[in-house]
């Protein structure tokens, strides 16, 4: 049998991906929204519908950024609700491990898994920045060096308590001090499904000893094959086999009925996800200054980004690269393209989909990437809520299926199943605990 | 707000998984597996919502001793969309959690139950519940009650962090949301401060039902302040009564008119053929646990009369604006509840005819709060 594509499929968020100028563009926080998304993607019978989070609303220059959607629903609550009208679908949350008690944490995903029949997936995340702490009774910020520590020991202590059956568990570590018993049974799954995201080699290591998939990067499929080979390499020294851990990358994708009605698509959707004034905001972020007073179909700025100010965007991901040689590297880029304009450059550097096509060419494209091993599926990011999967579902997913690449039922009914990852057993977790 | 009447009756149930006897679970014979299966509650929520109970509470504790317990703001919120027409309200303790957590949780409740959600803050009391955090120690009823009071207060404002109409998708000036309608809550308190604003739009209620216990003297002034509907127990009708009044007098004493706030007096139930079986029963539920199961308010073991009786007296002497029914075995106490109890009552015009649509305020006669931002500078 061919190796099989996994699915993901990912609301749309918080950030330009996210198109909510387009007349097809609906609500990103009624419930109905959420309801189509995941009922479509149970249609095509991906193995889960995955929600972000972000605990505190981003600022741009000390305000409430607001060229972008802005604000969710909570995670736990709207994943428990689509429960209620999905039946097979995997429902997965991003939940913090930062500005949240490991007790806590347990009590709810064990719940989920037992109101879902065994659904439950966790992407964990640890963030470290005092910004989104002022909101949260921790406050504070966790040193970077820091996050690792605490996910390790997050997980423990869940694992231990899910493990519990009853039984008092007694956990001291550097981050927490928890004694007590458990009030559930380990929920259909035994765990939830944990997922990482972050390619560094920490996040690596922590994917490798821990995760049952990563949600990774999309690049090349050379790049994707180097990911692929280091990460499933770092498994044995954890006592895991290769297939105990899915690495799927987040891609966009554009579809059409030519290829080239595809990339003419692909061109004005970017263009809608850059805006002029959300091309000068990216801008900003990069030079660290004001630059309202810029044409954004004018030229770059020529003076320089400012270093020290390294916090003109907050509550989101940084450029890690020293703003100079990006800048150097965005100028050098519009005048190798005959002199692109600010919002060309923006949109060239931040905005190009996945994969663009029909979809045959994005259905082959994808089995490529996976039966060369540069990953194991996708977790797609459409553009568009709630009707961004629609036309994937309808037109991809058969393509996929054709290609004896993807499932044509569930095989089970819970996540763990989709995703043929073993059900967890209590040896592997003794261990755990005691580290 | 109508003033009192008794037609203005509110009838609300507490779910737990198999009532609040320990031993109920055992005694009825139920699979325990069940009792954490999504249909056991989708069930129980269903049979109140078809007999027309305004609200369904849901409690929660992480004390370790109350049995296996799934998170009640889960349930509710995995039993929303398929159980309509009755209120929503799950206990969310605050004194080892963070009130931003517990105020997108029921403000989403409140999205996906289409405006059906309220909120019972409770407390943590026990060392037991401490050292599942490891935070900070157990402590007194003052200082937990003090605590509440900031909790709430950060969660309301929290949801009124955003004007009902931030978001304005505006494509001219490509700007989704107007800034100038999103607020820091900057709530600097005794125990936690937090900036705001929400990650999450104001609730379709405006502010999902805060309810209330008041039963220690602790908390009564932060159900003065707060409360849209109160709890209370008492050992008989005077003190409940009694209560009422008491707290009618501290809500006024608050600013607020003593007709905002609904005074629900628990009362657990047992019902049966006759007053002998039902007490028979009881006993067997007790030497079932190994202990005796004190009465935590008024007690009818008896026939369904017998809770129509009390009710109607309760409603007429106005000991309370309505009650909340506390079976002691689920689901067969909720089930004489709304085959035989609600048609009595019913029949003696206790209870509103006709359909009661909308959201849990609406139905409960409370009105949409403005506000607290609005017309403030951010």
């Amino acid at each position: 049998m061919k190796k099989q594509i996994h699915l993901g499929a990912h609301f749309p968020g918080v950030n330009n991906t996210t198109v909510w100028s387009d007349p097809a563009a609906g609500s990103q926080t009624d419930f109905s929204s959420f309801v189509h998304f995941a009922q479509n993607a149970e249609r095509g019978l991906m193995d889960f519908v995955f929600l972000a989070e972000g605990l505190r609303l981003r600022e741009h220059r000390g305000r409430i950024h607001d060229l972008d959607v802005v604000g969710r629903p909570d995670t736990f609550t709207v994943l428990n609700a689509l429960a209620a009208v999905t039946s097979r679908i995997g429902l997965a949350g991003t939940i913090n491990t930062t500005y949240n008690e490991p007790y806590e944490l347990a009590v709810q995903f064990a719940s989920l898994d037992h109101l879902s029949a065994g659904r439950a997936a966790w992407n964990m995340v640890t963030t470290s920045d005092a910004f989104t702490g002022e909101n949260f009774r921790r406050g504070g910020f966790l040193p970077r060096e820091q996050r690792y520590e605490r996910a390790a020991e997050v997980v423990a202590v869940t694992r231990a308590l899910w493990d519990s059956h009853g039984a008092e568990v007694e956990h001291h570590g550097p981050q927490f001090d928890v004694r007590g018993r458990f009030p559930l049974p380990p929920g259909p799954q035994g765990h939830p499904v944990l997922i990482q995201a972050g390619d560094s080699a920490q996040g690596r290591d922590f994917a490798a000893a821990t995760a049952d998939a990563i949600f990774t990067l999309h690049g090349t499929l050379e790049a994707g094959q180097a990911f692929y080979a280091d990460v499933k390499a770092r498994l044995a020294q954890h006592g895991r086999s290769p297939s105990d851990l899915k690495v799927l990358p987040g891609v966009t994708f554009v579809l059409g009925d030519t290829d080239a009605e595809a990339q003419e698509e692909a061109v004005r959707i970017r263009r809608q996800q850059v805006s002029p004034a959300t091309a000068i905001a990216f801008l900003e972020q990069v030079w660290g200054r004001e630059l309202s007073e810029y044409d954004p179909d004018g030229p770059l700025p020529d003076v320089e980004p400012d270093v020290d100010n390294v916090s003109i965007t907050r509550g989101r991901v940084r450029h890690a690269r020293d703003p100079r040689v990006v800048a150097q590297e965005w100028r050098d880029f519009a005048a190798a393209h005959g002199g692109l304009s600010i919002r060309e450059v923006v949109i060239e550097k931040t905005g190009r989909q996945s994969f663009i096509g029909t979809p045959r060419t994005v259905a082959a494209r994808m089995d490529e990437f996976v039966q060369r091993d540069a990953c194991d599926g996708f977790i797609l990011v459409p553009h568009l809520t709630p009707g961004g999967l629609d036309r994937f579902v309808a037109e991809v997913v058969p393509e996929l299926q054709d290609r004896g690449s993807y499932r044509t039922a569930y095989p089970g009914p819970t996540l763990r199943d989709h995703l043929g990852l073993r059900h967890p057993h209590a040896p592997l977790n003794a261990r755990k605990e005691s580290a | 707000m109508s003033p009192f009447t008794e037609a203005r009756m509110h009838l609300a149930v507490e779910l737990t998984a198999a009532g609040r006897h320990p031993a109920a679970a055992a005694w009825a014979g139920l699979d325990p597996a069940a009792l954490l299966s999504p249909a056991h509650h989708a069930g129980l929520a269903r049979t109140a919502a078809r007999r027309g109970l305004d609200l369904a509470l849901l409690p929660h504790t992480f004390h370790p001793d109350a049995g296996p317990l799934l998170e009640s703001a889960a349930v509710a919120a995995r039993i929303a969309p398929v159980v309509s027409g009755i209120g929503l309200v799950p206990t969310a303790t605050v004194t080892h959690t963070e009130p931003f957590h517990v105020s997108k949780s029921i403000a989403t409740l409140d999205i996906v139950s289409a405006g059906r959600a309220g909120w019972e803050p409770a407390v943590s009391r026990t060392q037991a519940e401490a050292d599942l955090f490891g935070r900070k120690p157990a402590a007194p009823a003052d200082v937990l009650w003090r605590e509440v009071a900031e909790a709430v207060e950060v969660v309301v404002r929290l949801w009124d962090s955003w004007e009902d109409d931030a978001v304005i998708r505006d494509a001219a000036t490509g700007r989704y949301v107007d800034r100038d309608k999103l607020h820091h809550i900057d709530f600097k308190g005794e125990f936690f401060s937090v900036k705001g604003p929400s990650i999450t739009p104001r609730p379709p209620q405006g502010h999902p039902v805060v309810v209330l216990r008041a039963d220690e003297p602790e908390a009564l002034p932060v159900a003065a302040r707060w409360a849209d509907v109160v709890r209370i127990s008492a050992p008989d009708l005077p003190s409940a009564a009694a209560a009422r009044e008491r707290i009618r007098a501290a809500v006024a004493g608050a600013g607020r008119h003593p007709d905002d706030v609904i005074v629900l007096l628990d009362v657990e139930v047992h019902l049966a053929a006759d007053r002998h079986r039902a007490r028979r029963d009881l006993l067997e539920l007790d030497t079932r646990a190994g202990a005796e199961l004190p009465p935590s308010s008024v007690r009818v073991l008896g026939p369904p009369t017998d809770l129509a009786d009390l009710v109607g007296t309760a409603v007429r002497t106005r000991a309370a604006d309505g009650v909340t029914l506390v079976p002691l075995v689920l689901p067969t106490d909720l089930d004489a509840v709304t085959d035989r109890v609600v048609p009595l009552l019913a029949g003696r015009g206790l209870l509103r005819t006709g359909r009661a649509g909308g959201s849990l305020r609406s139905r409960l006669g409370l009105s949409r709060p403005a506000n607290h931002f609005v017309g403030a500078s951010s």
